[in-house]
């Protein structure tokens, strides 16, 4: 089995699951930037983690030859001071040329607040300027199906913005739909208590015809399971799945997503 | 199903008044006797904020698992 885990926040990760993952097939991880589960007090905090990201942890996940790409960005859970999330999204281009950048992300909203929204359109401006893939968090529970609609707004609004290059993530059955008719990839994030459970992502896969959809285990340092996308490819397994159905769900759409930037490759040797 | 009903022993239970939430759940439960389909989507929806317009401003940072409103149909 081979897979790319195109969602994981590993910083909050030991170094024993980067081992565990690699043993289990993983041929490339992409790190998201996110809440660190509590409030930077200075965009020199955002400094300090966009120099982590591209520094330090591609360092940590090459002791097991397992490429590591990120997305940079504030969280939208750190976005209602727009002037603090202003000062913080101007640190980002100094970034965005070094190899393991692939876009912004995971940008998004979270109370789907107004302060939230211009933040969100500051970055889609700033991806769409630099040319960058954008990776879209979507709200939680009862804010996501609302977060969802005002995401796509924004998108839609900002002609420079080519669906096909943004990964919607977060989605559950109530906005799969909407996402995947605005032309937009979808993400299934597998998660032990709330998003998604590996059957509910699989009936989904199911339901959607499989284009344009990946699953990811948005490991962090909440109860996550860095392992989640082999569990799911097992049961997957269980259900009568193909090979080749299984490897175009677990590897070949992340990587024909991430392939739309020139820096993401996998060497032969990672799988 | 035996979560739930485990559940709904709890609340039965306990004192003190019921919040927002068990409103929604209770609202909820009915979607899953029916025999239309998409009961998953249903149920999300039924605890979901149907509304369109931004609020005006963040003032925590978690959701609660139910929106305070009245549930869309």
């Amino acid at each position: 089995m081979r897979y790319i885990e195109p969602h994981a926040h590993m910083v909050s990760r030991v170094t024993d699951d980067y081992r565990a993952m690699t043993a289990a097939g993983c041929a490339a991880v992409c790190e998201p930037a996110f809440w660190a589960g509590f409030d930077r007090s200075s965009p020199q905090g955002f400094y300090d983690y966009f120099q982590q990201l591209t520094e330090h942890e591609p360092k940590r996940a090459a002791k097991y030859n397992l490429p590591h790409y990120c997305f940079l960005c504030i969280n939208p859970k750190e976005s209602e001071n727009v002037a603090f999330a202003m000062e913080v999204i101007k640190l980002i281009p100094q970034f965005l040329d070094r190899p393991n950048v692939l876009g912004i992300g995971e940008i998004g909203l979270n109370k789907n607040s107004r302060n939230e929204l211009k933040v969100l359109e500051a970055h889609v401006d700033l991806a769409a300027r630099h040319q960058q893939l954008i990776l879209m968090h979507t709200p939680h529970l009862e804010d996501k199906y609302k977060g969802t609609r005002l995401t796509l707004d924004v998108l839609k609004a900002d002609g420079r913005i080519k669906p096909e290059r943004v990964i919607i993530d977060h989605v559950e059955e109530h906005t799969i739909k909407m996402v995947l008719d605005a032309g937009y990839w979808a993400g299934l994030t597998l998660y032990p208590g709330s998003k998604c459970s590996p059957s509910r992502a699989i009936d989904m896969l199911e339901c959607h015809g499989g284009e344009r959809l990946w699953i990811n285990s948005a490991c962090d340092w909440g109860e996550s399971i860095p392992l989640s996308i082999p569990y799911t490819a097992l049961e997957m397994r269980k259900r009568g799945h193909s090979p080749e159905w299984i490897d175009k769900i677990i590897f070949k759409n992340p990587f024909q997503f991430l392939s739309q930037s020139p820096k993401f490759k996998i060497p032969e040797t990672a799988y | 199903m035996i979560e739930i009903a485990a559940f709904l022993d709890r609340v039965d239970r306990a004192e003190g008044e019921a919040d927002f939430r068990l409103s929604a759940f209770r609202k909820a439960l009915p979607i899953l006797l029916t025999n239309e389909p998409e009961k998953a989507a249903r149920v999300l929806m039924a605890f979901s904020d149907p509304t369109t317009e931004p609020i005006p401003a963040a003032t925590v940072q978690g959701a609660t698992g139910a929106w305070p409103g009245t549930p869309v149909k």
